[in-house]
């Protein structure tokens, strides 16, 4: 029995760990939903990790289409070797690609299969896996031969929520949306990261990230992997805790948009900065 | 009974299948939940819920099933630390035959004279008072099977259900305002629904002409199709009574503007007349007739504003609000022909709907154009709107 315990270079939450567990329980595919930045990808790298397994990545762009993760059959190549007569074209399983889903099926173990940003895609991209991920087996109509999963891979999609995906496919499915870290989580999310931060420093750090984040806004809130972007350029600076307190320094590598910036720059200037109404959507 | 957190759950709309509910047993059984309620509630979460804008209903839901229930949460934990607690106590067969023999009544009536003595003080071991460890009928993590259990601080069982209650995902849910994200997310049905069309396509004629000139060799021509999208016009209300919601608007704008690549946008004041602006200080402006005779009919409109104003700014000549401002034509005429261009046209206010009715101007112009809540739910239905004519409030 697989269980996942997680690894000491990546942190998670309980209720992750646990719906981790169940879907793996339950052979189910488990969609990870969360705001960008919150680690969702580097989940599936854990999960590899902790368990020990093959690792497999298949990474969805606009164009990707389902078949092309089942396998490719490859006309151009066999009609360019029966042109020139290179290699035995009769045999069609040569020119049978494998796509990455294929490959997770016909390995011999159990393997973990990231699909990641699936929302990427078109909207009918997840219904044509519907099958697939159902019965973890697909018929290549070409060869006549049906590849099917000896065990059940380990099946991890990310989701950017850019599109909705279809009801058919999230029923198949466990859902887990991914909070943003609380402040103390998000220390020992940064202690991994940087194992000997000065405590003060971190302190200070997160009470000024957190304060940005309570900006609603924001186009774009800053998160996991800007905060260790700053604290990165912090510590190489050299920049103290108490000069956090005064400013925020590096205020680019946090906030991405030239809107955002103003926005904190200002508030920080006035008194409005303690005036939570300014930040929050409660004004309306 | 455990079926109505099904029927609690659907009836708070959450779109819960029975495929889902047998899934859920299926990890029960399993006893992936490891007997706890917390943990229960997490997983029949991940299980049931497949969005983050239900999280919030499904607490409720949850509150509504299990509010007030005493279960054994964390029973092997607190077992165990029970019998931690025990293990000094050690009874021949016999005694424990002897306690068992004790009967409810008897224990209850034990219990009440010992608490008008006041014996219920910290206390272990002993045969009589109340205590831990002990072998009376009273106290905690004693042995006895019919004894009474009081004090043991704060009961963990409740966990789960406070988790709930504190609906830390009030602010997912899909009726209040809405950010950018959600924003995108609700627009993108403008395009979802089209065919996209994208990809690629074998030009099999120039294929051939290639390859003939390659002497036979093959070499294959792909040409991409054009993709499709929706045309979108924006016309958005500025000044006045909409300045609280300048924020609101303006995120609505850079959804819209990122998500869709036909896009046209143009301003207004409380009620637009034969010229629309341009940009957001109102110095630019195109004329509303010749927008309304050169842009194509299946461009899908959408209006925001609050929809708030004089009843006179919509019925009066020369009615607009600014006084060097001269209209030939009242402002609902001028909606009226534009709605008779585009047929698809929706009006989003960022006022809760329960004000409409108390506003005449609102009350008029939701008689020429449907109006939509600017939330979650409202752009939903009011997308679903303009992409297939129809939805729950409005019907083409």
């Amino acid at each position: 029995m697989n269980y996942f315990k997680g690894t000491d270079d990546y942190v998670l939450s309980k209720e992750l760990r646990d719906n981790v567990n169940v879907s793996i329980a339950l052979g189910r595919p488990l969609i990870v939903k969360g705001e960008p930045g919150t680690g969702k990808t580097l989940l599936a790298h854990s999960i590899a990790k902790g368990l020990g397994k093959k690792f497999i990545v298949w990474n969805i762009k606009s164009t990707t289409k389902a078949q092309e993760g089942l396998y490719v059959y490859d006309t151009v190549q066999r009609l360019n070797d029966a042109r020139f007569g290179d290699n035995d074209v009769s045999d069609i399983k040569r020119y049978i690609k494998l796509g990455k889903l294929g490959e997770a099926f016909a390995s011999d173990e159990q393997v973990v299969l990231l699909i990641d940003e699936i929302d990427k895609a078109d909207i009918e991209f997840p219904n044509d896996l519907l099958n697939e991920l159902d019965e973890m087996s697909f018929y290549i109509p070409e060869t006549k031969e049906t590849i099917k999963a000896k065990t059940r891979p380990i099946v991890i999609i990310t989701s950017n929520s850019e599109k909705e995906l279809p009801d058919p496919f999230l029923r198949r499915c466990i859902f887990h949306y991914i909070e943003f870290p609380t402040q103390e989580l998000m220390e020992e999310i940064v202690h991994v990261h940087f194992p000997d931060i000065e405590k003060k420093l971190l302190r200070e750090a997160l009470k000024k990230f957190y304060w940005i984040r309570e900006f609603d806004m924001l186009r774009k809130k800053p998160s996991t992997s800007e905060l260790i972007d700053w604290l990165q350029a912090l510590i190489i600076s050299g920049i103290s805790a108490k000069d956090i307190e005064k400013e925020i320094p590096f205020l680019g590598t946090l906030l991405k948009k030239k809107e955002d910036i103003d926005i904190v720059e200002k508030s920080g200037k006035s008194h409005y900065a303690y005036n939570t109404s300014m930040r929050t959507r409660d004004v309306y | 009974m455990f079926i109505n957190f099904f029927f609690n759950l659907k009836a708070r709309g959450v779109p819960v299948s029975l495929h889902e509910w047998i899934t859920l047993h299926h990890a029960l059984a399993l006893n992936l939940n490891d007997c706890s309620l917390t943990n229960f509630y997490h997983m029949a979460r991940s299980i049931l819920v497949k969005n983050e804008i239900f999280y919030d209903r499904y607490d409720i839901a949850f509150l509504d099933t299990f509010g007030g229930i005493e279960t054994t949460d964390e029973m092997l934990e607190e077992i165990l630390a029970g019998l931690k607690k025990v293990k000094e106590l050690k009874l021949t067969e016999e005694e424990k035959r002897q306690i068992e023999q004790l009967n409810l009544d008897e224990v209850l009536r034990n219990f009440e004279e010992q608490l008008k003595q006041g014996h219920y003080k910290n206390h272990v071991g002993g045969n009589k008072a109340i205590g831990t460890g002990g072998r009376s009928t009273q106290g905690a993590w004693g042995y006895n099977p019919a004894g009474i259990r009081i004090g043991q601080g704060e009961s963990r069982h409740r966990r789960a259900v406070q988790i709930a209650e504190k609906r830390t995902f009030r602010n997912y849910s899909s009726d209040v305002t809405l950010d950018t994200r959600q924003m995108r997310v609700a627009l993108s049905h403008l395009r979802s629904l089209l065919p996209m069309g994208q990809g690629e396509k074998l030009d099999l004629k120039q294929t051939i002409d290639r390859t003939c000139k390659n002497a036979g060799e093959i070499e294959l021509v792909w040409e991409t199709k054009e993709k499709k999208s929706a045309k979108v016009m924006l016309l958005m209300d500025v000044g006045g009574s909409m300045t609280p919601f300048s924020e609101l608007v303006e995120r609505l704008f850079s959804a819209a503007a990122g998500q869709i690549s036909r896009f046209k946008h143009y301003y207004f004041h409380n009620c637009f007349y034969q010229d629309l602006w341009t940009d957001m200080e109102r110095n630019q402006s195109v004329s509303t007739m010749e927008v309304i005779k050169s842009e194509d009919s299946d461009y899908k409109v959408i209006i925001v504003g609050d929809a708030e104003m004089a009843p006179s700014e919509l019925t009066w000549v020369n009615g607009a609000i600014d006084y060097w401002y001269h209209n030939d034509t009242p402002g609902i005429v001028w909606m009226q022909r534009f709605k008779e261009k585009f047929k698809d046209t929706i009006w989003l206010n960022p006022l809760p709907k329960r004000t409409w009715d108390y506003v005449h101007s609102i009350r008029m112009i939701r008689d020429v154009f449907p109006m939509f809540e600017l939330t979650l739910d409202g752009l939903d239905e009011g997308v679903k709107y303009l992409m297939t004519g129809k939805c729950e409030l409005y019907n083409r």
